[in-house]
């Protein structure tokens, strides 16, 4: 530590760092609580229910039972869908930007994608019901129930509402998509000139050396950054809440209105009255802290992973 | 030798490689080449021959271009943005730089080894023998044809015996030198006619070094090696000739033995007895 004096740090720089290291350990310490708090309200609920608060599809506040199963469900499965549309886009759109783009084209087009992460959430929203969810009801569903006969399964059966699952999933798939492609880009770029040399020395071509040495190297990265998006999509509430129908009801097909623990939250947070009701949306709360906490750490620790491999 | 040779090879095994027998044919002619990054001409105005089934070092103090001269030979100079070349760069007499020739195809023809081993890391190390190969292939080689591939590029670079039981294994569970003979081996499988080595065992420990010029020694006749090396006495026991850079200009080429004994130039003299570089 730099001093003036010889004898220890100056009052100035003591001062300094307390009040630093009060700031940063507040942050974590601010996390820690806020996990607490949701925990300790959620508990009266999550006593009551048990198992059943996971399992069961019965929400009624008026005779106080509690199941979130459809928000769960509505959850992982509008986030799962998210993730297998964005992501090829996403590593597409990484790959011709750090492997093929001209120069002067690289630094703009990653500018608009990143700028994608820059828009309101209720700005997608508004556009997901005025603009794609009819766009779903009268031409998406009716072209893959009824043209490439996919009514028959279950996936795709029922009514085109317009507001569903499906919905969901494309708004998500579009905000994550930014989030996923800048990760990607950073890790191809990360990987070594000298790998790249390698394959090409040995007579690979562009594409080539692009699957045979660059994707296998920065694999666990691009995981890294699909699970980043995960972690977006998990928590995202207000362009979901718009376009996926709210409905507490687990259904297989994509067409029929659905449910996530956001909207449920963002729903009925103001009409919670009684002390249980508050209580299960506390403990839908917290399922969804937990989920996004773990794939958060996971998502990091994958990047951190394939970075320390680039510096080695 | 190995016993195993799955394919029939290619290359002509060259007969007795005489100290550099001046008669001999040229596989590789290099005609007046100048390199450049962007403004700056790293190669000028060099012209040498390499003659096939011998070992030609390129020795020079650092940033006399030899690097630059060596990636020159399989059009890898180019891949760096901003690089270019002049001149012509022969292999068996027709020009590798000519309208239409494919850089892919020259460098399947002419292999490369780095300054520092480069293992595909995610790849074990069979499947590393065999990535090139595979890629060079139009046609997908069958596993038991790959798994012969292996073997023999394995053997010929003197590593089958230490990793024969473990080849499933990844290839960085390998040491330093262990790796660079795996990325020789990697060259060699796809059978190039020449091979380039850019100060192959500038990361590498004396008895790994030790190894690779063994290896080096033994792959003479068989392939033509062209190696960058800064090590003047690497150059004297691995090569039958040697060329001396400086500033980006070839100043001599000569018969190894010949050259450090009795060069033509002033500065190759001085450059050898340690007065610079």
């Amino acid at each position: 530590m730099p001093s003036t004096s010889l004898h220890g740090a100056s009052a100035g720089d003591r001062i300094y760092r307390f009040a630093t290291t009060a700031f940063a350990l507040s942050i974590p310490l601010l996390l820690v609580l806020l996990g607490v708090e949701v925990a300790v309200a959620a508990w009266p609920a999550l006593k009551a229910f048990k198992f059943s608060f996971l399992t069961s599809s019965d929400w009624d506040a008026v005779n106080g039972v509690f199941g979130a199963a459809p928000a769960i469900y509505g959850t992982i499965v509008s986030s799962a869908l998210a993730l297998v549309i964005a992501t090829p886009l996403a590593i597409g759109v990484a790959i011709f930007l750090s492997e093929f783009a001209p120069a002067w084209l690289r630094q703009p087009v990653a500018f608009f994608v990143d700028l994608l992460a820059a828009i309101p959430s209720v700005v997608y929203g508004l556009w997901g019901i005025f603009v794609l969810v009819p766009l779903l009801r009268e031409h998406v569903m009716p072209f893959l129930a009824d043209r490439l006969h996919l009514g028959n399964t279950p996936f795709f059966s029922g009514p085109a509402y317009g507001p569903s699952m499906l919905a969901a999933g494309l708004i998500l798939a579009i905000m994550v998509l930014p989030y996923i492609s800048s990760v990607t880009r950073e890790v191809l770029m990360a990987v070594p000139r000298a790998q790249r040399e390698a394959a090409l020395a040995l007579g690979a071509t562009r594409w080539e050396m692009i699957r045979g040495a660059v994707l296998p190297y920065a694999s666990s990265g691009i995981m890294g950054g699909v699970i980043l998006g995960l972690g977006r999509a998990l928590g995202e509430t207000m362009a979901v809440t718009m376009v996926i129908g709210n409905r507490h009801e687990i259904s297989a097909s994509l067409f029929a209105p659905g449910y996530t623990m956001a909207s449920l939250i963002a729903n009925e947070f103001s009409e919670a009255t009684n002390d249980m009701h508050l209580s299960a949306l506390m403990g839908v709360g917290a399922v969804l802290l937990a989920i996004t906490l773990v794939v958060n750490i996971i998502a990091r620790w994958l990047v951190w992973r394939v970075q320390r491999q680039a510096r080695a | 030798m190995p016993t195993t040779e799955p394919r029939t090879l290619t290359t002509v095994a060259a007969p007795t490689v005489a100290n550099g027998a001046a008669d001999a044919q040229p596989l590789v002619s290099v005609r007046a080449l100048d390199a450049y990054f962007g403004a700056t001409r790293a190669v000028r105005d060099v012209s040498v021959d390499f003659v096939e089934g011998q070992v030609t070092a390129i020795i020079g103090p650092s940033g006399c271009g030899k690097s630059t001269l060596l990636r020159c030979l399989n059009r890898m100079h180019e891949t760096i943005a901003g690089a270019r070349t002049e001149g012509e760069v022969l292999l068996d007499g027709k020009d590798i730089y000519a309208r239409g020739v494919n850089p892919i195809a020259v460098r399947r023809r002419i292999g490369m080894v780095f300054q520092r081993p480069t293992p595909f890391p995610t790849m074990s190390i069979r499947d590393n023998v065999v990535a090139g190969f595979r890629a060079a292939g139009h046609t997908a080689p069958s596993r038991a044809e790959q798994d012969q591939i292996a073997e023999w590029a394995l053997r010929r670079s003197a590593l089958w015996d230490e990793v024969k039981d473990r080849l499933r294994e990844s290839a960085m569970a390998l040491s330093g030198g262990q790796q660079q003979r795996l990325c020789i081996a990697r060259a060699l499988a796809t059978r190039p006619r020449v091979l380039l080595l850019d100060e192959p065992t500038a990361s590498l420990d004396p008895l790994s070094t030790q190894k690779v010029e063994e290896l080096v020694y033994e792959l003479r006749g068989d392939v033509t090696v062209v190696i960058v090396t800064h090590n003047m006495q690497q150059a004297a026991r691995v090569s039958d000739r040697t060329a001396f850079m400086l500033l980006g200009e070839l100043v001599e080429v000569a018969p190894t033995t010949r050259m450090f004994t009795s060069p033509a130039d002033a500065r190759t003299e001085a450059y050898i007895t340690g007065r610079f570089g």
